[in-house]
């Protein structure tokens, strides 16, 4: 009984469930897909899959940033940090990702100068530690990450840093939704979209979603209860016919966005035509590169990089569950060769990939049950 | 690095008004408020903090409520320890290794 204690209001819990079950209609089969990869952990964590009705299916979302970074960018970097007086930094969550000749922290144990920062300004101050070297900033994340990168990079530059780049792999989410958008092979009634990106982004870049595609689209937090509420807000929103964004999120989201973070990142970023995702393939104008005006600070700009291409293990099927088209069990990999001691494919590396959360998870007793079954 | 750390703003910079000190379970660690300048936080604020950047201003209440939410999420201790290493504060000697073997212990 711990977790019930824990939740915020059990009652409202199971009110917003059973209100699920009542807007839901039996002779129909909802596939909603949560875009973020923060949603995907919380919906495991919380096994909300066992207090909605069957005929609701959750379809976990691209929005891990770890999970669709292939593997020949970590390769990329790696080679640039094998030269000598070179220093790879980067946040905690690459640390395992596996690169062809292993992750970030295998090529540490061989002797690669490797630091974990928690922050991208982290960074810099490491550069202005070992002046005699050179810190890369393996820099990952959706919009929620891409604003820090961006004050980084201004101020390196402001500062004439010289010994500091980053390696930017920022990626964006709308480009992402709209190839899944387009994939022939799903099929989709409605998102909840992420939190924190929009606190960046704001609603109006999901406009497109409601008006051009006819699926709504509900912003949502990351507690059990912000869950049902936006699940309760697709219902009703498909019960009426209706297709409009909305924000459940409000207290921390603001509708038109963060203006300083949007500003930060056009100064410093613009598009790249096309950059592959894992499981996704390439996706056009999906990534952000670093503007000319930065170029002294962008690895990729500084350094010969090889451009390796690495297709994922064939056994692997990280692009069909990354789609939705297969859970995550029915992958053949998954939990042999497959887990979050040891993991092939991106799915398995983060906590919040699906992979990760459905084997930390799925097997407990879930936490939601026991609300419901209690209340 | 997806967490969204709540912190209560103690003091800001005298000579740079885009740093604070900021208190998260009784840490106290520097944040940075640049994505804020629209709306810059005084001290006693709460905001929600990704990898060292306030991003949004939130209520006290919202805070606590972020707070347990890393908590039933498993995320709090990922959380101290982000906050922990702000200011690479684990490595005064820059030698990187205390972090990084506290991080291959957790796994």
């Amino acid at each position: 009984m711990k977790y019930v204690d824990e939740f915020r209001d059990p009652q409202l819990i199971t009110r917003a469930a059973e209100e699920i079950r009542r807007l839901a209609d039996p002779n129909r089969h909802y596939r909603l897909m949560e875009v973020c990869g923060g949603h995907t952990h919380a919906i495991y964590r919380f096994g909300l899959k066992d207090v909605l009705p069957p005929n609701i299916e959750l379809i976990h979302g691209p929005g891990c940033p770890v999970c669709v970074l292939p593997m020949g960018r970590i390769d990329d970097a790696l080679s640039v940090a094998a030269q000598p007086d070179v220093i790879f930094a980067a946040f905690g969550d690459m640390m395992r990702v596996p690169g062809t000749n292993g992750s970030p922290l295998e090529h540490k144990a061989r002797g690669m100068d490797v630091r974990i920062v928690y922050s991208p300004t982290d960074a810099i101050k490491l550069a202005k530690m070992n002046p005699q070297k050179h810190v890369l900033f393996f820099a990952i994340g959706f919009e929620t990450t891409a604003p820090s990168t961006a004050l980084t990079l201004m101020r390196a530059r402001s500062e004439g840093l010289r010994n500091f780049s980053v390696f930017c792999n920022h990626v964006t989410i709308i480009p992402a939704i709209r190839a899944i958008l387009d994939s022939p092979d799903m099929r989709l009634d409605g998102f909840i979209g992420p939190g924190h990106v929009s606190t960046v982004i704001g609603c109006r870049p999901y406009e497109w979603i409601a008006k051009n595609e006819r699926k709504p689209i509900v912003v949502c937090g990351f507690e059990p209860l912000d869950l049902l509420q936006s699940i309760v807000m697709l219902l009703t929103q498909l019960q009426k016919g209706e297709a409009k964004v909305e924000n459940q999120y409000r207290r921390v989201v603001p509708w038109e966005g963060n203006p300083a973070a949007l500003r930060a990142m056009a100064a410093t970023f613009q598009l790249r035509p096309y950059f592959e995702w894992r499981g996704l393939g390439f996706i056009s104008q999906s990534a952000l590169r670093i503007r000319e005006e930065y170029a002294e600070w962008d690895s990729e700009q500084r350094f010969q990089i090889p451009g390796i291409r690495v297709t994922d293990p064939k056994a692997a099927q990280c692009g069909e569950v990354l789609k939705g088209v297969l859970k995550p069990a029915q992958c053949k990999l998954f939990g042999k060769e497959c887990t979050p001691e040891n993991p092939v494919g991106a799915l398995m590396v983060s906590s919040e990939g699906s992979c990760a959360a459905y084997y930390n998870y799925e097997h407990r007793k879930s936490a939601m049950v026991r609300i419901t079954s209690a209340a | 690095m997806c967490l969204a750390i709540p912190g209560k703003i103690v003091e800001i910079a005298s000579d740079n008004p885009t740093s604070a000190l900021v208190d998260v379970v009784g840490m106290r660690r520097r944040v940075d408020l640049g994505l804020l300048q629209e709306d810059m936080p005084v001290c006693g604020d709460w905001v929600l903090i990704h990898v060292g950047f306030a991003m949004s201003k939130i209520s006290e209440a919202d805070a606590v409520d972020q707070m347990r939410m890393l908590e039933m999420l498993g995320e709090a201790e990922a959380a101290e320890q982000e906050v922990r290493g702000y200011g690479l504060e684990e490595t005064p000697d820059n030698a990187g290794v205390v972090s990084l073997e506290s991080f291959e212990g957790r796994k």
